[in-house]
C-alpha cells in the first residue's frame, strides 16, 4: 500500500498515510462487524428461542445496533467509588487495542493486509492472548467482589486455554512451513482439497481443537465464565456503563473476528472459493480481484462467527472446574497428539496415500454437509402442519393462536 | 530526520517514561501496569528494528503470560503490606547507586559499539533460524560484532543447536512438574 501512495506523496508521509488508512480501514471493519455481529446474535438467539428480536428500528431491526450505540454514548460514564479509578479508565481500551492489533497482520486478500510480517501467526496469537491484561484489570478495578471473581476466572480459563490453542496453530503451520500468514493462504489455492483442513486426518481435528479453544479464549458461552449473569451479576463488566461498556463489546467482536479470520486462513483457505484453479488478482485485475477475496474471505469469517453465535445459544454453560478439566485434561493431551502426528505424517506416509487421505476427507466431508443442507430444503418444516394445530413435538394438540393458517 | 529516528525516539520516550512509573509507584497493580506499558515499548522496538520474532515473543512471554499471572498472583494474595509498598531510605539509596552504575557501564558500551550499518537487503526471518538450530545452513550477522576484533571470519557452526536446546527445554519441563508437584495441596489421609 506505500507504492499506491507513493504517487502522491513524498518519503515519509506516504507511510504515515497508509498507516493512517490501515489503522481506519480495520477500525472501521471492527465496528461495523460489532455492529452487524450484535444484530445477529440477537436475531439468531430470538429464532432459536422462538422469539422476533429486534423489529423495529429499521428493516429487520438493522438499525438496532445504531440505536443502542446512541443510548451508551448517552448514557453517564460512572466509577464506583472505591475504584483504582486511572485502571478502571484504562481497562477497556487496554482490551480493544489488542483485538484491534490483531488485525494488523491479518491478510484480507492477497498482500492485502496491513502489515505483511513474516511471523504474522505468532504475533496474532500473541497479540489476542494479551486482551485478558485488560479484563483482568478491569476486574479488580472495579472494586467488586463479582468484578473481581469474573477477572479472576477469565485469567485462569484463557491463560490455560491459550496452550492448546497454540499447539493446534503449529499444526497447520508444520504442513504450510512458514508462520507467514500471506504466505500460508496463497499456498492453498485451487479446488478445495488443497485446504489444510483436509491435508490430513490431524490437520482434520486440529481446525474443530483450534475452534473450540478459540470461542473459550474470546469467552463465548459456553465457556463465558467471566461473566457468568446468573452467578456473578454481569462478572468483570459489572461496574461499567455507557461508552467504556460498549468498548468491551467491540473487543470480544474484533477478537472473535480475528480468531475466524486466523482460522479461515490457517485452514479454510484463506480467501480463495475453493472452486476457481488460479489466484483471482491475477486473472481478474487488481480491483476485481481483491475485491472477490476480500469478500470471500469476510464470509468466511461470518460462517465461523455464526456457528460461535449458535454454539452460544446452543449449550449450557460449563461449570469452572469442567471449563478447566476440558482444557488441561482433554485439550492439551489431544493437540500434543495431533502435533507429533502430523509430523510423523509428513515424514512417513507415502504421498499416493497421503493424496488418496486428502480427497477423500474434502469430498466426504463436502458431500455430508450438502446432504445436510439439502435434507433441510426438503423437509417440510412447519408450513406442512394442518391449521389449527400446533407444530413439531406438539403436533396434534390444538392452536390457541387465533388466526394460524 | 528520518522516520524510524522520530519512531524510536516517540517509543523510547515512552519506554522510560513508563520504566520511570513502574519504580515511582507505590500500589502494586499500577505498577504492573506501568510495566505492561514498558514492556509493550520494547516490543515495539523490535519491531521497529525489523526484529519481528523477537518482539511477538516479548509479547506473548511477558504481556501475555507473566504479567497476567503477576497481576493474578497480586490479587489472589494481597494484603495490607503488599498491596502498598513503601521504600526505605536505605533502600533508595542502594538502589539509586546500583542503578547510576549499571546506566553507567551500559552507556559505555553502546557507545563503543557504535552506529550499525543499514543493510536492509536480506533480514533472516524465522526460516534460517530454525534451519540454522538443525545445523543445516548458517547464520552469522553480516555487521560487526562487538568484542570481535575485525578481520576474523564468521564463527562457523558445525553442530546443531536442537540437541542441547532440548535438553534444557526438557529440564525446564522437569521442574515444571517438581514445582508442581511441591506446591500442590496436601490431602489427608482419611482413616477408614
Amino acid at each position: 500500500m506505500p507504492e499506491l501512495w507513493s504517487e502522491f506523496l513524498p518519503h515519509p508521509w506516504n507511510l504515515i498515510a497508509s498507516g493512517a488508512l490501515a489503522a481506519g480501514l480495520i477500525f472501521g471493519f471492527i465496528g461495523l462487524s460489532a455492529f452487524f455481529g450484535i444484530w445477529a446474535e440477537r436475531k439468531v438467539s430470538a429464532r432459536m428461542q422462538d422469539r422476533l428480536g429486534p423489529t423495529r428500528v429499521g428493516p429487520f431491526g438493522l438499525l438496532q445496533s445504531l440505536a443502542d450505540g446512541v443510548k451508551l454514548i448517552a448514557k453517564e460514564d460512572v466509577a464506583p467509588a472505591g475504584s483504582d479509578k486511572l485502571l478502571f479508565r484504562v481497562a477497556p481500551y487496554l482490551a480493544f487495542c489488542a483485538a484491534f492489533c490483531g488485525f494488523l497482520a491479518l491478510p484480507f486478500g492477497a498482500n492485502l493486509v496491513a502489515q505483511d510480517l513474516s511471523v504474522g501467526v505468532f504475533f496474532v496469537l500473541a497479540v489476542l492472548s494479551s486482551e485478558v491484561f485488560g479484563i483482568v484489570l478491569a476486574g479488580y478495578a472495579s472494586a467488586s467482589k463479582w468484578a473481581l471473581f469474573g477477572g479472576v476466572r477469565e485469567a485462569a480459563q484463557v491463560v490455560s486455554y491459550e496452550v492448546p490453542r497454540a499447539m493446534c496453530v503449529v499444526v497447520p503451520v508444520c504442513v504450510a512451513g512458514t508462520l507467514n500468514l500471506n504466505v500460508v493462504g496463497a499456498q492453498q489455492v485451487g479446488p478445495f482439497w488443497n485446504w489444510n483442513l483436509f491435508h490430513d486426518p490431524f490437520t482434520f481435528v486440529a481446525f474443530f481443537i483450534f475452534f473450540i479453544t478459540a470461542v473459550a479464549s474470546c469467552k463465548r458461552a459456553p465457556f463465558d465464565l467471566a461473566e457468568a449473569e446468573s452467578e456473578l451479576v454481569a462478572g468483570f463488566h459489572t461496574e461499567y456503563s455507557g461508552i467504556r461498556w460498549s468498548y468491551f463489546f467491540l473487543a470480544e467482536y474484533g477478537s472473535m473476528f480475528a480468531v475466524s479470520g486466523l482460522a479461515a486462513l490457517l485452514f479454510l483457505g484463506g480467501w480463495h472459493t475453493g472452486l476457481l484453479p488460479f489466484e483471482p488478482t491475477q486473472k481478474f485485475g487488481f480491483w476485481w480481484g481483491n475485491l472477490l477475496n476480500l469478500t470471500v474471505f469476510v464470509g468466511k469469517c461470518w460462517v465461523l462467527v455464526l456457528v460461535m453465535i449458535w454454539i452460544r445459544w446452543s449449550f449450557p454453560r460449563l461449570r469452572i472446574d469442567q471449563v478447566m478439566t476440558t482444557c488441561l485434561k482433554y485439550f492439551l493431551p489431544i493437540s500434543c497428539v495431533l502435533l507429533v502426528g502430523v509430523c510423523l505424517w509428513q515424514l512417513l506416509v507415502p504421498a499416493s496415500l497421503a493424496r488418496a487421505m486428502k480427497y477423500t476427507l474434502a469430498i466426504s466431508c463436502v458431500s455430508i454437509i450438502i446432504g445436510v443442507i439439502g435434507t433441510l430444503f426438503r423437509s417440510a418444516g412447519t408450513a406442512s402442519v394442518p391449521s389449527g394445530e400446533l407444530p413439531g413435538a406438539w403436533g396434534g394438540q390444538p392452536s390457541t393462536l387465533p388466526n394460524r393458517k | 530526520m528520518s522516520l524510524p529516528v522520530i519512531l524510536f525516539v516517540l517509543v523510547a520516550t515512552a519506554t522510560c517514561v513508563s520504566a520511570v512509573g513502574v519504580v515511582a509507584s507505590r500500589n502494586v497493580v499500577r505498577m504492573a501496569v506501568w510495566l505492561l506499558f514498558t514492556l509493550i515499548g520494547v516490543a515495539l522496538i523490535y519491531f521497529l528494528l525489523g526484529a519481528e520474532f523477537a518482539g511477538a515473543a516479548q509479547l506473548i512471554v511477558y504481556v501475555g503470560g507473566t504479567l497476567v499471572l503477576v497481576v493474578f498472583g497480586v490479587m489472589l494474595t494481597a494484603q495490607g503490606p503488599l498491596r502498598e509498598l513503601r521504600t526505605k531510605r536505605v533502600e533508595l539509596i542502594v538502589g539509586g547507586v546500583l542503578g547510576a552504575a549499571l546506566f553507567v557501564l551500559l552507556a559505555v558500551v553502546s557507545l563503543e559499539l557504535g552506529s550499525p550499518q543499514s543493510d536492509n537487503a536480506a533480514l533472516p526471518g524465522t526460516g534460517p533460524l530454525g534451519m540454522s538450530f538443525l545445523g543445516v545452513t548458517e547464520t552469522s550477522p553480516k555487521g560487526r560484532v562487538s568484542g570481535v576484533p575485525t578481520g576474523t571470519p564468521p564463527p562457523r557452526t558445525p553442530v546443531a543447536y536442537l540437541l542441547p536446546f532440548e535438553i534444557v527445554s526438557v529440564h525446564l519441563l522437569v521442574v515444571l512438574v517438581g514445582a508442581a508437584y511441591l506446591a500442590r495441596a496436601k490431602r489427608k489421609r482419611v482413616k477408614p
